[in-house]
């Protein structure tokens, strides 16, 4: 019998097929799914902020894109996956509020996915899917065994990216 | 240095911003008494201080659709205020205010709901921040509201991510209103560290 494994804010947790992970309501939040598609190790993060350089209050590493991604993969290396062998899907990263004038506030969704996908692209970790923007909030569920993501929103279509 | 670290509130720090909530609170009961032309009734307000992994679970789980409505505050103190109604308290104030029948779900609701949202969470924040302006005789002011209708978990984000430049836990205060029906609401007031500093300095902390 197979699991659901929940991912909350600011958290990342390791998931091996036949389980599945999941995040709820990711906002300007992103969720980063990194997979090894031949032991089938899986595991996501849900990461809030860009950088943890740039804050003196950095202690949770779950919290950041760039101690986040790292600490993931570290996890997943050590439960067997291969680290040349990684793969990545992500999404969230939206605006949920729009304020004129204030468009340079709102956006921290779109730098919390540009810095998921520049440190993922330093990693040399392939993004095979993304969804990513817009202004709508997602609940995300990622299964290792065959790395389909699914994207779920209020009053939309179910996505499997 | 800051005289405040969220992860390492003390007492009485946090009584004090409980107390601000308290009469925050208060303001903004009789501000929707008016509005609604009702007597509305107001429960002491529940002040928690939480892990964001906590946050949504305490709304009522990351799922459950939420009217977050947003305004960056400025003046002598800067950050944001966050006014969140649950779906089914923003429907039936709706439906009161505007004399039509609720609708199913909030997903449905269109440009003047949302105007009219924007406006309740507007005058609601607006009297509990003047409370606050004149408790601690500083000038705040807020900007034009901003809403979105989602997941709650979603919304928080926004807020969690502000709080998260400063520390792993945020500040909520829950109130719950009622007249004939309950309407249960929450506060999310995201200062930064240094105004922080200012609100307590000004009451003589």
């Amino acid at each position: 019998m197979s699991e659901m494994i929940k991912v909350g804010m600011a958290d990342l947790k390791l998931c091996i097929s036949p389980n599945a992970i999941t995040t709820l309501g990711l906002g300007s939040c992103v969720g980063i799914a990194i997979r090894d598609p031949v032991t089938k190790i899986g595991g996501l993060a849900h990461i809030m902020l860009p950088d943890s350089t740039k804050i003196t209050n950095n202690q949770c590493i779950a919290k950041f894109a760039d101690t986040g991604i790292a600490e993931l993969v570290r996890i997943m290396v050590e439960a067997g996956a291969a680290r040349n062998r990684l793969v990545a899907k992500i999404a969230g990263g939206a605006q949920m509020f729009a304020l004129q004038g204030r468009s340079e506030a709102m956006a921290v969704g779109a730098r919390n996915a540009e810095a998921v996908t520049k440190i993922l692209g330093e990693m040399k970790i392939p993004i095979l899917a993304r969804d990513t923007g817009d202004s709508y909030g997602r609940t995300v569920e990622f299964f290792p065994e065959t790395g389909d993501f699914v994207i779920k929103a209020v009053g939309r279509d179910i996505k499997k990216i | 240095m800051s005289k405040i670290d969220l992860n390492n509130m003390d007492r009485m720090y946090f009584d004090i911003l409980s107390e601000i909530g308290n009469i925050g609170a208060g303001n903004a009961t009789t501000a929707l008494a008016q509005m609604l032309n009702t007597k509305v009734d107001m429960k002491v307000p529940k002040v928690e201080l939480l892990e964001f992994s906590e946050v949504g679970e305490a709304m009522g789980g990351e799922e459950q659709l939420m009217a977050g409505i947003y305004q960056i505050v400025e003046g002598d103190i800067t950050g944001s205020i966050m006014f969140l109604l649950e779906e089914k308290s923003a429907i039936t104030l709706i439906s009161k205010l505007m004399g039509t029948p609720e609708v199913d779900n909030a997903f449905e609701f269109g440009e003047m709901e949302h105007s009219a949202l924007k406006e309740i969470g507007n005058i609601i924040t607006g009297s509990y921040l003047s409370s606050l302006s004149t408790l601690t005789n500083l000038k705040i002011i807020a900007s034009v509201p901003a809403i979105s209708i989602d997941m709650c978990g979603s919304i928080l984000s926004v807020p969690a991510i502000e709080f998260g430049a400063v520390g792993d836990k945020m500040l909520l205060i829950q109130t719950e209103f009622s007249d004939d029906v309950k309407l249960t609401g929450f506060f999310i007031l995201v200062p930064d560290l240094e105004s922080y500093d200012k609100i307590l300095s000004s009451l003589g902390m």
